[in-house]
């Protein structure tokens, strides 16, 4: 199968040489062949999008993304298009409005082709924990693609879409995108509405784009900044375009290494990765700084009090009232309890549970009230190593992706899968993941973060890492759908 | 701090989930677990240290107050599990 990048795709438009709805097909049909094994999509809508293609055809190419295909996680709101969240609760949910960002990215001229799988509710870190189905690593079947949003990475690394967009709210677009060896990019908070994006932890909460390049990343977010109106913690900073300037190069950046990173579960393999794609960086001209996060160790436990504590409150809007699943029952609360019983999953069930634990009266101080100052202090650890160096590089996640089934008894365990993408959420700034190679056959990802609203740089070490690290990941070889 | 199946079903039913004694029994030790590890935070020093709500340091957000459309009683009412087409229906909240 061959794979085409977002700016290759518009260029061919630029040229002439095929029109939106010949690119459309074409899309279509890779997802027809490789999906039946890879399992990222919920629901592909090609009468849709080919209708929407077509009208395309003949128009003038304007617009970052004219006629380029891409996918939405199904968290992410479409009107008159089913959307899940990968959950039973919400299984017949028709949306009567649109998510920001699938107007911003219609206005754009791009052309959805369909709702990615996820975990439930954007909780897990595997794509296990769907209503629905699983969806497998595209470079081994037998291994997950990561999670929250493994059905937009696994799509993306197939080769099914050029871009998707997923929602990162401790990790849930970074460890993806490393486990399938593509870039995935989280925005600093408040960079991207989040209109339409069904809450998980709004604190946390970002959008963000799945791309095979740098470049398309920088493409796709321009598209998909800026502030709306809709959504009141959207920030009104200029939106800029990230796309120029990539080639500027690193020389004098300065490139923190945290010097008391967590290394207990860290796979050497993907150790060394790392410190060969800082080695690339230096190479070319950046400055490596030692930083310390020293409070970054307490990432995991803060993060698992504060995010179930804002899902419980937030799920508490599925009752069976309004819109979603209902059970029958006599009497009101019969009804809520049945509902929620039967249209959650366990993982949801187990953080609702946490959440409720963490807030309740005689509990609050002790848990809730004790992670939001441990965040305090997260953040303010960045703030001190941002006065030392631009950006900061470590792995995305500590190992390569695990196998299908191998974490879902543990929770514990899977939690720790984030404990190097979740302090980026905590503190709300800027994250990317990029390919840094493979380890026993399988992509590893190294992450670099960056100061809050200081994607351009983020951004430019990316590209700089990406043009100089002297390999392409390879396209996964699906059997059958070369 | 260990989480015992009764507390489980406890906060289960505050959160208006019911949990059987089966499923209680399963999450039990989980939670206990998740808990337990969140409890390192127990172990720092936090006095005198604010508490982080929110990544941006935001005060209110205001907007004109102005009428602007929104979304017709039909659209609002499309997914709804039972409606008379006005309203959505619930079983009864009081007797008689």
């Amino acid at each position: 199968m061959s794979v085409h990048t977002v700016k290759e795709i518009v260029a061919s438009l630029r040229r002439g040489e095929a029109k939106p709805s010949e690119w459309a097909a074409r899309i279509l049909e890779c997802i027809r062949r490789a999906d039946g094994r890879v399992g990222a999509f919920l629901h592909v809508d090609e009468e849709g999008a080919l209708a929407r293609a077509k009208s395309l055809d003949g128009q003038p190419v304007e617009g970052t993304l004219f006629g380029v295909p891409y996918a939405l996680k199904d968290n992410i709101c479409t009107a008159g298009l089913r959307t899940t969240a990968a959950s039973r609760i919400l299984e017949n949910y028709v949306p009567p409005y649109s998510a920001t960002v699938a107007d911003k990215l219609a206005s754009a001229g791009a052309v959805l082709v369909g709702k990615t799988n996820m975990d439930e509710f954007a909780m897990g870190s595997s794509t296990e924990n769907s209503a629905f189905q699983p969806t497998r690593n595209p470079y081994d079947l037998e291994r997950v693609p990561g999670g929250s949003s493994g059905g937009s990475a696994a799509a993306v690394a197939a080769g099914m879409v050029p871009f998707a967009l997923g929602s990162d709210t401790g990790g849930s677009i970074r460890q993806p995108a490393a486990f399938c060896g593509v870039v995935g990019l989280k925005p600093t908070y408040g960079r991207v509405s989040r209109y339409g994006l069904i809450a998980f932890a709004s604190s946390l909460d970002q959008i963000g784009p799945f791309t095979r390049t740098v470049e398309d990343a920088a493409l796709v977010l321009e598209a998909i900044s800026g502030f709306d109106p809709h959504d009141s913690t959207s920030v009104d900073e200029p939106v800029e375009r990230f796309a120029d300037g990539l080639d500027t190069g690193v020389r004098g950046l300065r490139v923190g290494v945290v010097t008391d990173i967590q290394e207990e579960g860290l796979h050497p393999g993907v150790k060394q990765a790392v410190e060969q794609a800082i080695a690339v960086l230096q190479g070319a001209g950046a400055e490596v700084v030692e930083v310390s996060l020293p409070h970054s160790r307490y990432a995991v436990a803060t993060y698992y009090l504060i995010a179930p504590a804002e899902a419980s409150s937030n799920l508490a809007r599925y009752d069976g009232v309004r819109y979603g699943r209902r059970a029958d029952a006599d009497t009101l609360l019969e009804m809520y309890e049945r509902t929620r019983s039967e249209g959650f999953g366990m993982e949801v069930k187990r953080r609702i549970i946490i959440g409720t634990y963490a807030l309740s009266s005689g509990y609050y101080d002790a848990y809730y009230r004790r992670a939001q100052q441990m965040r305090t202090l997260i953040r303010q650890d960045f703030d001190r190593a941002f006065e030392r160096c631009d950006v900061i590089a470590l792995p995305t996640a500590p190992t390569p992706a695990f196998k299908l089934g191998e974490q879902l008894d543990d929770p514990l365990q899977m939690y720790l899968n984030d404990m190097y993408t979740i302090p980026a959420n905590l503190a709300g700034i800027p994250g990317i993941s990029v390919p840094c190679g493979l380890v026993e056959g399988l992509p590893v990802g190294v992450q670099i973060l960056g100061r809050a609203f200081d994607e351009q740089t983020v951004l430019r070490a990316a590209h700089a890492y990406e043009q100089l690290r002297g390999f392409e990941m390879p396209v996964p070889a699906l059997e059958g759908s070369a | 701090m260990r989480i015992t199946e009764e507390t489980v079903q406890n906060v289960a039913r505050l959160a208006r989930l019911a949990v059987g004694r089966e499923e209680a029994a399963r999450l039990a030790p989980q939670l206990s677990d998740i808990i337990g590890y969140a409890e390192q935070l127990q172990q720092v020093d936090l006095e005198g240290v604010e508490p982080t709500s929110h990544p941006l340091s935001r005060y209110n957000a205001l907007r004109p107050d102005e009428v602007r459309p929104c979304l017709d009683r039909e659209a609002a009412l499309a997914n709804a599990p039972d409606s008379d087409g006005e309203q959505v229906r619930v079983p009864a909240v009081l007797e008689g």
